[in-house]
Formats: structure tokens, sequence, C-alpha cells
């Protein structure tokens, strides 16, 4: 149980459950801020960057990118993993606390879902659009066709990979937009203009807010979550698997799937707590998203981040240690030193040494600190990603065939158009939708009322 | 039951109601159907009868466009033809003093695929790249459509006539007409030209070879009394000793030298001797790469080297001392080796000095290799030009008192050192008439222009050396209006005979009355021509005399000081005759992997020494030209190829590379293959973009092309294979090994110690698989699609390293990674041990590649058929006539890789159960083994525990690439076996 004396006041301000709703839909009420439009418009631009090069691609060919018959994944691959695992963190954020019954995380997981969503939706555009002919990509759906029929290969990774993605995308959506139902009757019922009515109530489902329907609601959010928890693991774990299942030196390795998973969920956070900074400082949330948040969020990654640190030298051990001269030139004169030297140790400060800065309370407390760390850390796993993905494929076996890999202005393009899309759904999100579920908040809110000694043993035998 | 009814009509007759109401039914029924309704003006099969006409109109207009493709059948089909199946014709390959004994492969009426002739005893069935590539030349956008005079087309007749009018003027004025073509090996061609002269007067033939051997015929001219090449038998030969002459690339008669070279260092039946390998060389050439000890020197050092080992030699024997310069080279080893193998070597010299050419034929002389290695008889005949004849040509035309120039072959505008002033002297002839296939230099200066026909539309008959003949027939009717010279020369002299009908008489005259075993001209033609050789036994009575020896030893010059450019031709290129053809710009050099460019090879000190690295620009004597530093590049030397920078070629070949033949220096008369004293400085700041394909030289010290030496391979066979033993040792598996089928279990062992590295395989495969081109951006982003690449690693010292060639294919792993990792399916292993490849099941994820360790898997990253930016062979309906129809042609977003030939392993497998038969060993073959000239990639059947192939893979030497990984290869590769010490 949360002990408000102990840890602090769940929700600042003593606000009473009208003022609740008002200030959480304030910026949907409210005129949009100038700093939106630029946003949006940054995020447009960048989007439609993405879009021509994605045009580019599918009308020219994957030539147009900077892969060739050594290196034949590149950033797409690397952007792939890198968004999948941000889209981790809403998820693993919400599911593991709603599990856990950690109340504080009422305040932050609608705005971790909603990024989730966003960041799946990016992640998938990447192993669709480099595919040599994405016009065929439903040849990997298992069903019986008239082609042949010919099934498709069971062994293969990316077939798993595209189960469990498709998989993880549908129920981190659902659960998403299930929690936000109670929060669209809240907007139907208080909205004036009769679209937004009409529009907030079509996906308000008809909530009433009977007790019937709010035990059918939490019903659902746990059985939603229980599967989810499931997939929050096996989502990373597989796609791991592309790399660990295969020959190639670097990749194959055993650690793969705890080590993906990880990492996922590590920056899955740094994501939600540039995202909550962000919230904080633009929407004045500072009421709902308290400090306690940050600090705890903060907390967490340092812990990851030490498992991070601990996966990375027991990666360098085993190498060393299996005595595969393969795996021993990949990491000591490929990733520590060599070509791609600057990538591993960018990895490795990023991700292993920056993030222990969060020991010290001061810095936790420092909002400005908080985002530029979160920042480092997803930078710090994009070129963990890069590592993992060009390294190993630029100098295998064959030296005869070693070749070094730069993407084209084309990938860049393709990613810059990911970000813009994952900007696009935020700021649609943080103007159209509750910010923060107003239901769930409400609930949480009376630890704040100091009514009783709530220290005092026994004190809670009469509810 | 209770009666309900409507009407008191109903109650009284309820059945007739009933009636009336159902035909009434089915009367308004029938009248909606028929649509003859008043109420509605169009019925429902009006409707849909409309719908559906405008659907199909609709989607006929937006999107039913299909291509029109032409299939003609023919009215009366001829006997021999059968639609779909291949037919081989027995011809020759001689083009840019190259031959080769060939079969053309013909299918639907268009050759699309060269094999060798292997009753041919100067080709042996082997070919080379150029060989290979010579189909596409003839399906070339760019070649003459038809005869023109000053670029406007005329008729033959016209041509005839007007031509014909100024040469009977030439006649009465006795103005001098030269023909000058290029060498010319043809009997029966010789023979019209020597009719052409006859009736015409004064005319005066002369042979032009961009790549002069000169200087070695005025040499034999001196030491035999008769301009000749020798007929070198490099299969017979212990040691063998090379000054610059890069046989197994590109001097002389490669193909029949590749053969004999990788006989002599065979291993494969228990030999344990071997020939060795001695080469002096300034750039890292094939032969350089293959050598056992190579120096490098300054192609100025050659002379003082020879000079020293004559006298060494001669001493030794007693022989005549000549004093000339000293040698910087310490070659007392070589010479002890050299006598310990008297009758047995070959010292050869890549050298178109007389002087060193005469001292080489002294060392050769005195070692007793006349008679045993190196025959007289059957002197090679493939380069006949003198250069004083050039020289002297050139003064006539400038001087005016050259009045017709017949130009057949030769392009001197371009590759004579004096080009620019042939161009200019060109125009002083009254009369200029070019015989070019194909656009080039000259012929753009010439004002008749009457093409000729490609060799692979013609007849003609070949004598690459003395008294071994081959023929040429036509494997298709010529595609454009095109003639052969010698049909011109005929009509020209005045006989109206066609050439084929001349050549059948000349060869009735000449061969058929010679020879006894056939009584029938008819029969022996056609059983000629069928075996598409005819080889004569030569007896020689050519003495040797030591004449000009001392002489020549006193021209030798001294090393000379400063920087010294050699000009080599390349194995793809060659002169650059063939330069617009795009399998030969795309093929890498075999030891700088680079297409598409010449460039300045540079040796690793002097380019430290100045800053430079790979693409960085230098200029030699006012000369643009990137860098490439090639380790092995003798000290103060730069390397540049020769066959690049053709001004007019076609859209493949122009403006490739730089134009280095007006480098090519003139000494004793003729023309020297290199630059002494060339100014070399660095531009600052410039880069020229290199198509490099393989940017890696080390192997790590993994086990990939693994060697050993003579020595340690006599004391045990399976030296420097040790690791085979302990893998095999260390490979188990859960599931044990699944027995080979009982079909068959194809394979292929390469061995590398065969394996020059020459690319004849590659561009073979290219033809028969139907490999695109792709250019030299795409090459540049290591895209290239070849099939088989041949790796080159170095080892040891970067000034003088020593090579190893592995060509890689696909390996048809057993376990292959590939495989289980496709998410569609699409590349699955066949019952018969091939990986294969379901293009069309292809989505393009790349995973397969990515884990593919040997890196063999090619992706079409663009559309590289019909497509006008990659503007090459297969962007024309022309260029594409030599598409394999046996093997599909890619789309873009698919994978490709070798597939071990299944086309042929089908036909051929469709044949054998017609007949009811096993397959024999060695009955076919993948066209990569049957192109190679060392014999070194041998195809079978494991299943068959008799086969070559299942004997080689018990083999000592045999290993699979990374078996290590498990992944159980059938591809076998033999240890190199080096054989450095005497």
């Amino acid at each position: 149980m949360y002990k408000t004396a102990v840890r602090g006041k769940l929700i600042d301000g003593d606000k009473s459950l009208n003022q609740i709703s008002t200030d959480i839909l304030a910026p949907i009420e409210d005129k949009t801020p100038l700093w939106w439009y630029a946003a949006f418009g940054i995020s447009l631009v960048m989007f439609i960057w993405g879009a021509i090069s994605i045009y580019i691609t599918v009308t020219q060919g994957i030539g147009t990118w900077g892969v060739h018959n050594s290196v034949g994944w590149g950033w797409e691959i690397v952007n792939f993993v890198w968004w999948i695992g941000i889209g981790h963190a809403g998820t693993a954020f919400s599911i593991f606390l709603l599990i856990l019954r950690q109340k504080w995380r009422t305040a932050i997981n609608r705005a971790a879902e909603a990024m989730t969503v966003f960041a799946v939706l990016s992640a998938a555009l990447f192993p669709l659009i480099h595919m040599g002919r994405s016009w065929l990509f439903f040849w990997v759906f298992p069903y019986p066709n008239t082609r042949g029929p010919l099934w498709v290969n069971f062994n293969s990774p990316l077939f798993w990979d595209f189960v469990a993605i498709s998989a993880y995308l549908l129920i981190s959506a659902s659960f998403w937009y299930f929690g936000m139902v109670p929060d669209f009757a809240t907007i139907r019922d208080t909205a004036k203009s009769k679209v937004k009515k009409a529009v907030y109530g079509f996906f308000a489902f008809g909530w009433t807010g009977s007790s019937r329907e709010w035990l059918r609601f939490e019903g659902l959010a746990f059985v939603l979550g229980g599967i989810a928890a499931v997939l929050v693991v096996s989502v990373h774990s597989i796609v791991s698997t592309d790399f660990a299942v295969s020959v190639v030196p670097g990749w194959h390795t055993t650690l793969f799937p705890p080590y993906f998973v990880v990492g996922a969920i590590f920056s899955g956070f740094a994501m939600v707590l540039t995202l909550v900074t962000l919230m904080k400082k633009l929407y004045k949330m500072d009421d709902f998203i308290t400090k306690n948040h940050v600090d705890a969020v903060c907390r967490i990654l340092v812990f990851i981040s030490l498992i991070m640190g601990t996966a990375y030298i027991t990666e360098i051990f085993i190498a060393w240690y299996s005595g595969s001269e393969y795996e021993i030139y990949m990491f000591f004169e490929n990733r520590i030193t060599g070509d791609y030297a600057f990538q591993f140790w960018a990895m490795f400060i990023c991700n292993a040494l920056v993030p222990q800065l969060f020991w010290s309370r001061k810095v936790r407390k420092n909002l400005l600190m908080v985002f530029i760390i979160s920042i480092i850390i997803n930078i710090g796993m994009w070129f963990e990603r890069f590592n993992i993905v060009v390294t190993s494929l630029a100098k295998d076996y064959l030296p005869s065939t070693w070749a070094p890999y730069e993407p084209t202005i084309i990938e860049v393009g393709f990613f810059v158009g990911t970000i813009g899309l994952f900007g696009l759904g935020v700021l649609l999100f943080f103007r159209f939708l509750p910010q923060i579920a107003i239901s769930e908040v409400k609930m949480v809110s009376k630890f704040n009322k100091q009514t009783t000694d709530h220290l005092k043993p026994g004190h809670h035998d009469y509810e | 039951m209770k009666t309900y009814w409507r009407s008191i009509e109903e109650l009284a007759n309820p059945k007739e109601i009933r009636r009336e109401e159902v035909r009434e039914e089915a009367k308004q029924k029938s009248m909606l159907m028929r649509g003859d309704d008043q109420l509605s003006g169009s019925s429902r099969r009006d409707f849909l009868k409309t719908f559906g006409f405008s659907v199909a109109a609709a989607s006929l207009i937006a999107s039913c466009k299909r291509p029109i493709n032409k299939a003609i059948p023919y009215l009366v089909k001829p006997v021999e033809l059968e639609p779909g199946t291949a037919e081989y014709y027995a011809s020759s390959y001689f083009d840019a003093n190259e031959y080769g004994s060939i079969l053309v492969k013909v299918r639907d009426g268009r050759p699309i695929k060269i094999e060798g002739n292997t009753l041919s005893s100067v080709s042996q069935g082997g070919t080379s790249a150029r060989i290979q590539a010579a189909v596409l030349n003839l399906y070339d956008d760019a070649r003459f459509k038809g005869p023109s005079k000053a670029g406007a087309e005329i008729s033959w007749d016209i041509a005839d006539q007007e031509i014909m009018a100024q040469l009977a003027e030439l006649k009465t004025q006795n103005g001098k007409v030269v023909l000058l073509s290029s060498t010319i090996i043809s009997p029966s061609t010789r023979e019209i030209i020597k009719g052409f002269i006859e009736n015409q007067l004064n005319t005066e033939w002369i042979q032009y070879d961009a790549g002069s051997v000169s200087g070695m015929l005025e040499a034999n001219q001196k030491s035999f009394g008769l301009a000749l090449i020798p007929d070198y038998h490099f299969n017979k030969a212990k040691v063998v000793v090379s000054f610059g002459a890069d046989f197994l690339g590109t001097w002389l008669s490669t193909v029949e030298f590749t053969r004999g070279y990788a006989a002599a260092r065979q291993l494969q039946n228990g030999q344990k001797e071997m020939l060795r390998h001695y080469q002096f060389e300034a750039g890292m050439t094939l032969s350089g790469s293959n050598a056992d000890v190579r120096f490098p020197i300054k192609p100025s050092e050659e002379g003082a080297i020879v000079l020293a080992l004559y006298n060494a030699i001669a001493q030794a024997k007693g022989g005549t001392l000549a004093p000339g310069v000293q040698s910087s080279v310490e070659i007392a080893d070589l010479a002890k080796d050299l006598l310990e193998n008297e009758k047995q070597s070959i010292v050869v010299s890549g050298s178109n000095d007389v002087n060193i050419q005469l001292l080489v034929n002294g060392i050769n002389q005195l070692l007793g290799n006349y008679g045993s290695t190196i025959g007289l008889e059957n002197t090679l005949q493939i380069k006949q030009g003198i250069d004083g004849n050039m020289d002297r040509l050139l003064a006539e035309l400038q001087a005016g008192s050259v009045k017709g120039l017949l130009v057949w072959g030769a392009n001197p505008v371009y590759d004579h050192p004096r080009g620019k002033e042939f161009a200019a002297a060109i125009s002083k002839a009254d009369l200029s008439v070019s015989f070019s296939e194909k656009p080039d230099e000259t012929s753009a200066l010439c004002q008749y222009i009457l093409p000729e026909t490609n060799f692979l539309e013609s007849w003609n008959d070949q004598e690459p050396k003395a008294g071994i003949y081959s023929l040429v027939q036509p494997a298709i009717a010529p595609i454009f209006n095109a003639r052969a010279p010698q049909e011109t020369l005929l009509k020209w002299s005045g006989n109206n005979l066609n050439y084929h009908g001349f050549i059948q008489n000349f060869w009735k005259e000449t061969h058929f009355s010679n020879q006894k075993e056939i009584s029938d001209f008819v029969q022996f033609w056609f059983n000629t021509l069928q075996r598409g050789v005819y080889e004569t036994t030569q007896t020689s009575t050519l003495e040797y005399s030591p004449e000009g020896i001392s002489q020549a030893a006193g021209l030798i010059k001294s090393t000379g000081s400063g920087i010294e450019v050699a000009l080599y031709e390349t194995i793809a290129l060659g002169n650059g005759k063939h330069a617009n053809n795009p399998w030969l710009q795309e093929l890498p050099d075999p030891v700088a992997k680079i297409s598409w460019d010449n460039f300045a090879a540079m040796p690793v000190a002097y380019a430290e020494e100045m800053g430079l690295k790979n693409e960085d620009v230098i200029r030699v004597n006012g000369m643009e030209l990137p860098v490439f530093v090639q380790p092995g590049q003798a000290k103060d030397t730069i390397s540049v190829a020769l066959g690049y920078g053709r001004e007019i070629a076609g859209k493949v070949g122009t403006h490739v590379g730089t134009n280095l033949y007006p480098s090519v220096s003139t000494a004793n008369g003729t023309r020297q293959y290199y630059l002494a004293s060339a100014q070399v400085e660095k531009v600052p700041g410039k880069t020229f973009e290199l198509a490099i394909s393989q940017t890696h030289y080390l192997m790590e010290g993994r086990p990939i092309a693994r060697e050993t030496t003579l020595v340690d391979y006599v004391k045990d066979p399976a030296a420097g294979n040790e690791l085979f033993a302990i893998n095999q040792a260390k490979s188990v598996t859960l599931y044990g090994q699944p027995p080979l089928g009982g079909g068959h279990h194809w394979g292929m062992s390469v061995d590398l110690n065969s394996c020059t590295g020459c690319g004849a395989c590659t561009i073979a495969c290219q033809a028969e698989n139907n490999i695109a081109v792709i250019g030299k951006d795409q090459v540049r982003n290591r895209r290239i699609m070849h099939w088989i690449r041949i790796d080159r690693y170095y080892s040891e010292n970067p000034q003088n390293p020593k090579v190893s060639f592995q060509p890689v294919m696909c390996q048809h792993c057993d376990n292959a990674p590939c495989e289980n990792v496709c998410p569609v399916a699409a590349t699955p292993h066949s019952e018969e041990g091939l990986n294969q490849m379901a293009y069309n099941r292809c989505v393009g994820t790349k995973y397969c590649m990515n884990n593919c360790p040997y890196k063999v898997r090619r992706f079409n990253w663009f559309q590289y058929v019909k497509n006008d930016k990659f503007d090459f062979a297969s962007n024309s309906d022309l260029g594409r006539m030599v598409l394999n129809p046996d093997v599909t042609v890619r789309s873009r977003g698919v994978v490709e890789k070798c597939s071990m030939c299944v086309q042929r392993i089908q036909a051929k497998k469709q044949e054998a159960k017609l007949e009811g038969r096993p397959i024999a060993d060695g009955e076919f073959q993948t066209a990569c083994a049957q192109a190679c000239p060392a014999n070194a990639i041998v195809f079978g059947d494991l299943v068959n525990q008799e086969s070559r192939l299942s004997k080689l893979f018990g083999d000592p030497r045999n290993y699979y690439l990374l078996e290590e990984l498990h992944t159980l290869p059938t591809v076998g590769y033999l240890t190199k076996v080096r054989n450095p010490e005497a």
C-alpha cells in the first residue's frame, strides 16, 4: 500500500474531483498554444520528408539506401529495434505497475501508453518498407492461399517477429484505448460543441459510469494487462532472436533476449521521462506529475543502467571466453577498438555511465538535467542497436567481403520521417486526448486527504 | 381445417385462381427479364450487360496494357532445329590478338554462350574472360547498321562502285594503297589479300598490333632467320622464369599457357613435383601474383638482370660471355635452379626490346630448352605486327604518298602512341575505308565505313599456330547490313566468288589434297567443320645462331633513375578494342579488384611517403590519374593499364578511364610499354572514386585460403590443412548425419593450387545465368552481382606480398544458415544437395544475405533490366538477345545466387532419363568449371563414390570454407601449395 506520509502525496494542490477533470482537460478545452503549432509544423515537415523517402524507396528500390551485399541491414533495422524498444516502455510501465498495484503510475501511464502506440507504429514501418518487394508483405501471413498454397517458414525469426509485433500492437492499442473510455465520456459530458460531443461520444462507447461498467472496466484492464505483460517480455525477446538465431559473430548470443528486453525497457522509460518532463513544463501538469514521479523513474533508470552495463561487460567477457576468433575480433577489434569504436563507446557511455548521475538527488531534482539525460539515454540506445546490427555485418567471417556502411539521405529521411510521425502522434494526443487518466487519478486522489492517521496500526481495519 | 379465402372467386375455384396468379407472376418476371416492361426503360439484364461492359472497358483502358510479344513460328521448320533445345556449332574466336577454339551455343537461332572446344590443342577446351564475353559483342547496340559514306548511309552496290572506281584510278596513277590490319591469321584471308595486292599492284599490307611483340619477332629473325613466336610448352617445364611477361593473364596465348602451367603444378594425383615460377615485374600482374618467387623491379632494370642471368648461365655452360651493365638483383640462385633443370625450363620476357629478347633466346638455347619445352614447329601466329612498318606508314601518310588507306580491325588513332598524328594524316589519303564492326576513333575519320560482320556471323578459317587450323562458321545470319571484308576484297579484286565458296576451294586445294584419310571433299569439309579444328604435324629445320648477342649485351642500358610508369593490358579489356562490352568493364581486375577504370597503382612505401591513399589523384606528366596503393608494386614504379579512355566506343565504353597509349615510348625502333622518368605530383584536395569490390587485403589469420609449401606437402599431404581433421572431429550433431540420397548430391571442388584468379569463370557464369551489369557506382557501393567472385588475399611483406586467390560461389551448405531464416521459405534445400532460390517467392528481407557467412547472396537493389538508369546490355531488345532462356531474369527486390547451374543439371537429367541411363561422371559441367582454363573447378556427384569429385573430397588437401561453423558445404577447396625453395 502506498504510504503518503512516507512517499509524499500522489497529487499536489489539494484538488476537488471536479477540479481534477478541469485541470486535465484544460489542454483540450483551451485555445491551442502557439508552440504547439510550431512543433506540429516541424513534425509535419519531418513526416513529409519521410513520406518522400518512402515513396522513392518503394518506386526505385532499396538500392537508394546505403545497404549492400555485405551489410544487408542498416539504419532501417537499427531504427526498427530502437522504436520497438521505446514502444516497450509504455506498456511495461503501465502494466507492470498496474499488476504490482503501484498507484503512482496513474499520472503517467496514459502518456506512456500513447507513446507505445506511436512508437510501435513507427517501428512497424521499417520491416515493411525494407522488404525488396514490400507490396508482397502479406506473404509473411500464414493463411490458406492460392499461391500453391505456400505456407510460411515457421523456423524463421522474421515470422516470429511478425507475429509478436502484430500481437503487441493490437494489445497495446486496445489497452490504451479501453483505458481512455471513461475519460472520453467525461469529455463528452463536459464538451459544449456538438461536434466534439458526437466524436468523443462515439469513442466513449456509451459509457455511463455505472458501477457494473467500472467492474467490467477494471476486469478488462487486468486481463489486457496480464496478456500485455507477457507480450512485453516476448516481443523484444523475439526481436532479439532475429540476431541471436543467426551465425553472424556478435549476433549469435544467448544473452540477447533478456538483454534486449531490459534495453527496451531502458529506452522506453527514458522516453517516458522525456515526455513527462515536457508535459510538466509545457502543460503545467506539475500537480499530477509530481517530482516524486520523476524521481521514481530516475531511480528505475539507474537500476536498469547497471543491468545494461553488466550485459555489455558479459558480452565482452563471453566473446573472449568463447575462444572463437571471430567473436573476439568482433568485440575487441571491431567494437572496443577499430572502425566502430565511436559507436561502441557512445553506447557504453550514454547507457552505462551517464545514467549513474541519477544516484545524486540533486540531479534527479533538476528537471533540465533529467530531460537531457533522458535524451542521452535514447541516443545511447540508438547506438547500441547500430553497434549490434551494422558492426557485425560490416566485418564478419570472410575479410574479402568486409565493407563499410553509410546511410544515404533517403535512409536518414525515413528515420526522420518516423520521428515526425511520432511527434505528430504525441502532439495530437496532447491536444485532443486526456493526457492523464482522469478516472484513475480520481481513484487515487483520496490518498491526499489526511483525514486520519494512516500510519497508526490497525487504522484501516474498519474499511 | 378452416378454409380461408380472399375473394368469392377464390372460394369458388381456388385452384384456378392460384394458377392465374402464378401465370401472372411468371409473365411479369419474363417481361422484366426481356426488358419489354413498359414501366422501366431497362431490365436487370440490360443493367448487367451495361455494367459488365463498362467495367470491362474501364479495366481494359485503365490497366490491362499488356506488352506485345511477337513470336513468329516457322512456316517450314529446318530439320536440325528443335525449338527450346540448344545447338552447338564449332567455331573459333580470334580478336584483339586472342585466340580460342570454341563451341557456340545457339538457342532458337540466337548464339547465347561460348564454350571451349576440347578438340583444340591450342585452347584445349579452356576459355578466357574475353572469349566468354565475346558473345555480347554480337549484340552491341553501337554496331554499324550498314555501310556509310561520310556519315550518310549508302548501299553496298554504290559503295563498291565508287570505291572500285577510285581504286582503278589509283591503279592507273600508280598511287599507293595500304591495307592496315591487325594481325590476320586466316590463311584464306591472306590468300585473298594476296589476290587483292596482285590485282591492285602498288599495294602494301601492314599488320599492326596495339600490344606489340615486334621485339621478339625481330630477335627471332636474328636467332632463327624467321620472325616467329615460339611454341611454349609450360606443361613440360619444371622452372619458369618470366621477365615481365604476364603469360597467365595477357601475354600471347594465355589460355594455352594457363592450361599447361596448371598441369605442371597439378598435385591431385599424388605428384610430388611441381613447376617453380620466378617472376620479375614492376606491377602486380596475374602471373606475378601466382609466382613462387617474385622480384619487383623497375622496367628499365630488366635488361641488366637478363644479361646477368645470361652471363651466369653462359659461364656455367661455356658459352660466349657478353659483357655489359651490372645487375641490381642477385641471380645466382636462380641461375643454379635453371642449370639444374636444363631442358625443363622456360625463360620468357614480355619486353618489346630486341636486345633483351636476343639474350632470352640465348639463355633458352644454352639451357637446351629449344626442342623440349620450347618448340619451333607449331610457332604462334597471333601477333605479327612489326613496329617499324607502322612508323613508315605514318611518315608516308604524312608525306601524302599513300593515296588509299583501308583499315581493318586496327585502331591506330586510339592505340598507337602517335595516334594524334595518325588522325591528322588519314585525311591526306584520297581514299580511306574502314571495315570496322563498330565505331572507333579511326573509323570516325574514314570516308567510307563498310562494316564487317561479327565473327559469330561469319565464315573464316584461322591458323593460330603453324599447321594448326580451325574454322569459323556463322551461328546466326548477319543481324545488320554488314559484310565480311574478305567478300569485299574479293569483289574489289574482280573475283565474284563469295567468301564461303572461296574458303571451301582454298581448303580443297590445300588441306584436303594434303591428307589421305577422307577421300570425299564434302565429307572432309563437314567433318572438319563439325570438329572445328584441323591439326597437322609440322617439322622444323630452324637452327639457332648466337648472332647479335654480344652486340645486344652492349646495347642494354643501365637502370634509369626516377619514377617509371609501367603500362600493361588488363585481363578484362586487353588492348581496349572491346571497351564497349559491359561484362568486361565490370569484371574486377584480378589483383586490384577494381572495375570500370584504370588507375595509377603505386607502391605502398612511396604512397605513404607522398601522403597518398586510394582514390587520391596524382598528376603523371600532366595526366591526372586516380591512385590505388598496390602491395607488391616495385619501388619507384607506377603501373597504369592501357585499353581505357576510349573516345568513341559506344554507350558503355566511351570515356571510361584515361588513355595511356600516347605514353608508350619508342626505343631501338620498337614500342616500349613503359614511360621512363615520369614526373609525379599530388593533386591536392582532389579525389576520384574507384569501383573497388574488395577493400580488405588480409585474412586476419583466419583459415580461409589455406596453403603450404611443396617441401611440407611432400612430408605430409595434409600440411597446412591440419585444421580440417580437428574440425571434422568436432563436427558432431544431435540428429545424425543424413545419408546422401539415392539420387544425386551435387558438389564442386576448387583447387586453389590451380586457380590463377583470371576471372574467366565469373564471365562464363554471367553469360550462363543472365547476371546483370550494374555500373560503376553500384559496384563501388559493394553491390556487384557476380555469382562467383574471386577473393584475393595478401600475406607477409606488403612491399612484395604472397597472393592467394579463392573463387567463392554459393557453398550449397547441407546445413545452410540462409535457409531457415527466410520467412517465406524462398530458399529451400533440394534433395540433390542444392541450395535453391525461388525468385518468385522472395519478398526481399535480405535476412539470408546477412546470415550467409560466405556473403555470396546478391540482391537486386534496383530494376537492372529495361531501366534507363542502367543503360548497359539489358536495356535494349538487341542486348537482351544474349539472355539464356533457361534462366529467369530476376526482378528488383529479390535475392539471387549461384544455383550450381541447375538448368544444366535438369537438362542433363532429362536427357539421361529419356535414354534410360545413369548420368556419367563428368558428362556435363557448370559454366564456371567448363570455362576454367586451369581446370581448377571440378563439378560432380557425391553419391557416385567413383566420381572425380568424390575422390577430390577424399584428398588430404581438401577442406571446406569456414568448416568450423558446421554449415556442411558441398563445395570443397584444395590447399594451395607454393614452391619457393629450390
